[in-house]
This record gives structure tokens, C-alpha cells and sequence, in this order.
């Protein structure tokens, strides 16, 4: 098991003589107090973990480079005979990927937005200021927090369709502007902030909004940093709520577009379906990998993808 | 709202204000603050949830949307219906198996990266966490689409690869037997990511001292791993458990993409069924069965507290 490791030397020798074979029983007997020798092991099975997480996207990305003949070949050659661009140039000429990338866009960060402003204010009345009514709310919101989206997609639906916005744009953006994750991280992120801020401003004059909108919320730009990333990427990821309402090609999300082509008469068409998976994974990878502290450190916060 | 009249939290204060003033204006304040979250939250949240259970009690379908409350109430119906309905019963065994194989394994497998991580390797910390946490920031679509490019059965990469060790691997997505491991390895590789991070917090606070203590006592690294490791993460291992495991009874996209629920009804899902007695226009049978998943997710996620929150 990798758990014969620690970084202390002393420790690892020592745990290295009563456990491990004959080879590492030899080394703790010369003395040899060095890196522990299961190092290199823990090395090997991480990298042979990392081959097979990275492997698909990599499967993916070659695969949207080839044509439908190497697709279909058996055996499949490991790199692309005759790479071509002509399934992104279909993701264009066929269908409507710019649209549906918009339209992607457009709904997450109005969602993002949303939820920035109307979590960082509630979550501040629950953290700083006293109100009766407080615990209800907080235990309201909380209580939420595990409500699957099954459970609610079908009266939603019956609400946007008397609402009259099945197919528009607010019917994908309304049903996800306040979500109960933002509100837990906001208030816990305030919490931390000292009172005697609010205090002092107080004292200074300033009105409540003034306090929270130029002194309190600008503290709190790495839990906004935090909720609007993952805020993004639920909802450029979110499938079940767009694919119910995005009910014609003008409104579909990438998700939604890809996984319709995926089931209908493109099923068999991997060339496309490997570059449509890379128009929606290559954004978001990219983000990622520039801001991956702020994904850390909500988990981290929250333990909640 | 009677506060909302009561003006702008912005407006002019004044700077000598009695300690009554300023508590009514703090409230006031609050009150606004919370407005907008609360109004929307009612509406699209708290709202669906109650109408939901309402409305499986009901015979709505979907020629009534325009005049939901002129339905029909037909008491348990949709309920003693679901009992009898043998399709729920196969998408409730199959999320059940999903949960059952998936949660395990997939806590398993990220609790050895994250003890491979936190054994002392200096070098690629950061290159390891971005790769093992890179599945699951990906659409679950996009991943699905290319797990099924990986499982075809001839030109497939898996197979190929099964082929050079002498393996002729099955046709995985068409088979009754094959179809569901295949969702379930699938969702086990993308979601161990987050699990890695939480578990990585939940060994920072296992003492070091108490590993070097009980390795001079003679403990081996199982030992430790068994005695120490395991109990100081039991918070962490609970509340990872809960959260897969949430996840995991809703698992929807997956079949949807990679097998539409096939081959025959092997991987339909609870939450998929839903989904297709919703396309049917099912509405209120759609919401009963939507209420059972909710409810058993609740009491699975009580039960789970209990059995390993109080074992102190």
C-alpha cells in the first residue's frame, strides 16, 4: 500500500523493518536514512493513475483530428494517419456550434451574475447583521441544498410554461439566479470578516448598503473569485433543466446540442462527436487550468463540486 | 414584505442616531439584503418542491399545464402505481447498484490517491491534484460522448488494448451484463477528483506525532493506516460518502448518453425514468416518483450520519 510513506525519514526506516521485504529490511539495517525507499512506487502509481484520467481527453482530442475512415479502422492506429480539420469545419458548415456556444455562454454568466450578487447580499444580512427571522432563513436555504433537480424540474416546468418561457432565455437563467450553495459560502466567508469594520463605519456614518457594497463585499473577492468559477461551470455543465426547456436548435446549450447529436441520427458520427466534445471541454479545461486555486479552495470551503 | 416600504438601506443616515434607530434601520437593511435571494428562491425553489409533492397527488399530465389547479385528486394512486410498476423497479435496482458498487469504489480509489499524495512526495503535488481533479470539471456529456468512443467494440480503444494482453473484450455498451460497470468505472473515473481534495483537507489533521508514536511502538503502515488514519478521517470519509452518494442516486446523463437506458432497461435510472414518464406527459406520476428519490436520498443521507457520525 502507498501508506508505507512519510516524509520523515526516522519514521519510514522504522516502519520499513517490521513491515516491508527483504530489500528495504537491508536498507534500514546499513542506516541508510534517505528519501524513503517506497517513493519511487508512490511516484509510479500516480502517473499510472494520471495516464488513465488524462487518457480519454487525449483519445478525444486525437480522434477529433481524424477522418471517419481511421475512426472506423481495426485496429485504430495511435496517432492520426491523415489528420484533418473537416469535423470542426462541420461543427460550423452543418450545425450551429456558435449558437449553441453563445447561448451557453450568455445563460452561465447571467447565472454567474446572479448568484454573485443576490448570495454575497443575503449571505452578508445572515453573517453580520441581526434580524428576526435569521435561523428560519439560513435553515431554509440550507435545507435545500440536497434537493435533487428531479424533484423540482417538473412543477418548474409547469411554472415557466404559464410563465410563457419555455424556450427563452429566462426560462433557462431564472429557475438558477439564487442557488443555496452561494449563500452557505458567502456567509461563511463574511463570518470570518471582524465586526468592528461595520462598527467603525457605523460610527463614520455610512448606511448599511454603503458598508457592504465599499468595505465588506471588496474583502471578499476570493469567495466571489471562488462561487463565480464554480457557479460558471455548473451551469455551462448542467444538462437536465436546459435539455427540458432549450426546446428548439436556437436555444440549445453545447450539452444539450451535443448530447442530441450523440443519441440521434449522428450517433455513429465520432469525428463530430469527439469535436464537440472538445468545444466544450477545451473552455472550460483552459479556465481551470489558469484558476485552479480557486477550485481547490472551494472544495476545500465546501466540499461541494 | 412590510420592510420593503420602509426605505433604502442607501438613503442618507444621519451620524447621531439613537442605539433604537440604528437597530431598526439594521433590520430594515437585512430585510432588503435578503429580498431578492428570498423572492426568487420561493418562487423557482421552494415552491417547485412543495408543488411537486402536491402534484403527486394529483392526475396532471401534460394537456393540464395551462390549468394546473384544475386537476384531479387522486390521492395515493400515482404512488400504489409506482408498486406495481415494474419498470421502477428495475430502475430502482439499477440505481441501487450504481450506488452500491459506484460510491464505494470511488471512495476507495481517491482515498489511495490521496494518501499517495500526502505520503511525502515532494515533486508534481500540484500536477497530480490538476490531473486527478481535470475529469471533474468536464460536462458529463462531453465525458459520456468519449467514453462510449473508448467502449466501441472493434475500433475501440479499450478493446485494443484488452486485445494485446489476449483479452476479447465484450461489446460493453450492448451488453446486459457489461452496460452498467462501464457507467459505473466511467463515474468513478470522473468523480474521484473531488473526492481526492476533500480527502487531502481531512489528512492534514491527522497528527504527524501520532503516525511517529505508534511506528516506535512497532505499529506497521496498515496498522497505522487502519488504527490512526481511518478514525481521524471519519468526518471527512462521512461527509465525502454523502455527497457521492447524493450524486450518484441521481445519475441520469450517463445512461442518457452512453446506452439510452438499454440494453433492456439495464442502466434506466430512477432519475431517467422520470425523465421519460415526463416526456410522456406523465406529470404527476413523473413527480411522485421524483418524491421517492428525494425521500430516500434523505433518509439514506440521516442513516449515514447516524451510522458513522456517533461512533465515538
Amino acid at each position: 500500500m502507498t501508506t508505507s510513506t512519510r516524509p520523515e525519514p526516522a519514521t519510514a526506516t522504522v516502519a520499513a523493518t517490521d513491515h516491508a521485504g527483504p530489500r528495504r529490511r537491508r536498507r534500514a539495517a546499513t542506516g541508510n536514512v534517505g528519501e524513503p525507499r517506497a517513493i519511487p512506487w508512490v511516484y509510479a502509481v500516480l502517473i499510472g493513475g494520471l495516464v488513465l484520467l488524462v487518457g480519454p481527453f487525449l483519445w478525444m482530442l486525437l480522434g477529433s483530428f481524424r477522418p471517419d475512415r481511421e475512426l472506423k479502422q481495426v485496429p485504430p492506429a495511435w496517432l492520426p494517419e491523415n489528420p484533418t480539420l473537416d469535423n470542426y469545419r462541420t461543427l460550423f458548415t452543418d450545425l450551429d456550434f456558435p449558437t449553441y456556444f453563445v447561448n451557453s455562454t450568455v445563460v452561465a454568466v447571467a447565472i454567474t451574475m446572479g448568484n454573485l450578487i443576490f448570495c454575497s447580499m443575503l449571505g452578508y444580512a445572515l453573517a453580520k447583521l441581526h434580524f428576526p427571522g435569521k435561523r428560519a432563513i439560513f435553515g431554509l436555504v440550507l435545507g435545500t441544498l440536497m434537493v435533487p433537480g428531479v424533484v423540482t424540474f417538473v412543477p418548474l416546468f409547469v411554472l415557466v410554461s404559464n410563465l410563457g418561457m419555455v424556450n427563452t432565455f429566462p426560462g433557462l437563467i431564472f429557475p438558477f439566479l439564487a442557488g443555496p450553495f452561494g449563500v452557505f459560502l458567502m456567509r461563511q466567508f463574511f463570518q470570518s470578516l471582524p465586526d468592528e469594520l461595520i462598527h467603525a463605519a457605523r460610527v463614520d456614518g455610512a448606511g448599511e448598503w454603503r458598508i457592504f457594497r465599499s468595505i465588506m463585499l471588496p474583502l471578499c473577492k476570493p469567495a466571489l473569485a471562488t462561487l463565480g468559477i464554480l457557479t460558471f461551470l455548473a451551469s455551462w455543465n448542467n444538462f437536465l433543466w436546459p435539455l427540458v426547456v432549450a426546446q428548439s436548435e436556437e436555444r440549445y446549450t453545447l450539452p444539450v446540442a451535443l448530447a442530441i447529436y450523440a443519441i440521434g441520427e449522428n450517433s455513429s458520427d465520432y469525428g463530430l462527436l469527439m469535436a464537440g466534445s472538445v468545444a466544450i471541454v477545451l473552455p472550460v479545461l483552459l479556465v481551470f487550468l489558469v484558476l485552479q486555486k480557486h477550485f481547490v479552495r472551494g472544495i476545500a470551503m465546501t466540499g461541494i463540486k | 414584505m412590510a420592510a420593503v416600504t420602509a426605505g433604502s438601506p442607501s438613503g442618507p443616515s444621519t451620524s447621531r442616531r439613537s442605539p433604537d434607530r440604528g437597530r431598526r434601520r439594521e433590520v430594515v437593511a437585512a430585510y432588503l439584503f435578503a429580498l431578492p435571494f428570498l423572492a426568487l428562491f420561493l418562487v423557482f425553489t421552494i415552491g417547485p418542491v412543495i408543488a411537486s409533492f402536491l402534484m403527486s397527488f394529483t392526475d396532471l399530465r401534460s394537456a393540464d399545464v395551462r390549468s394546473p389547479l384544475a386537476v384531479g385528486l387522486i390521492g395515493l394512486e400515482n404512488y400504489s402505481k409506482l408498486l406495481s410498476d415494474e419498470t421502477f423497479h428495475k430502475a430502482a435496482f439499477n440505481t441501487g447498484y450504481f450506488v452500491v458498487i459506484g460510491v464505494p469504489l470511488t471512495m476507495g480509489l481517491a482515498l489511495a490517491v490521496a494518501v499517495a499524495l500526502d505520503s511525502g512526495i515532494t515533486r508534481m503535488r500540484t500536477f497530480f491534484r490538476v490531473g486527478y481533479y481535470l475529469p471533474v470539471v468536464t460536462s458529463i456529456v462531453a465525458v459520456a460522448v468519449v467514453w462510449r468512443f473508448l467502449l466501441q467494440p472493434d475500433s475501440g480503444i479499450v478493446n485494443t488494448l484488452l486485445g494485446y494482453v489476449g483479452i476479447d473484450g465484450p461489446s460493453w455498451l450492448r451488453s446486459t451484463t457489461w452496460a452498467m460497470p462501464s457507467l459505473i468505472v466511467m463515474s468513478a473515473w470522473r468523480n474521484m477528483g473531488s473526492l481526492v481534495i476533500i480527502f487531502l483537507a481531512g489528512l492534514q489533521v491527522v497528527p504527524k506525532e501520532m503516525h511517529e508514536a505508534a511506528a516506535i511502538d512497532g505499529a506497521g503502515a496498515w496498522a497505522r493506516f487502519r488504527r490512526i488514519t481511518l478514525p481521524m478521517m471519519r468526518p471527512t470519509l462521512l461527509f465525502g460518502g454523502v455527497v457521492t452518494m447524493i450524486g450518484y442516486l441521481q445519475f441520469f446523463e450517463e445512461p442518457f448518453v452512453m446506452t439510452r437506458g438499454g440494453p433492456l432497461d439495464s442502466t434506466l435510472s430512477t432519475a431517467y425514468y422520470t425523465y421519460n414518464q415526463f416526456g410522456f406527459g406523465n406529470y404527476s406520476y413523473a413527480a411522485a416518483m421524483a418524491y421517492v428519490l428525494f425521500v430516500v436520498i434523505a433518509l439514506v443521507t440521516a442513516l449515514q450520519f447516524k451510522l458513522l457520525g456517533s461512533k465515538d
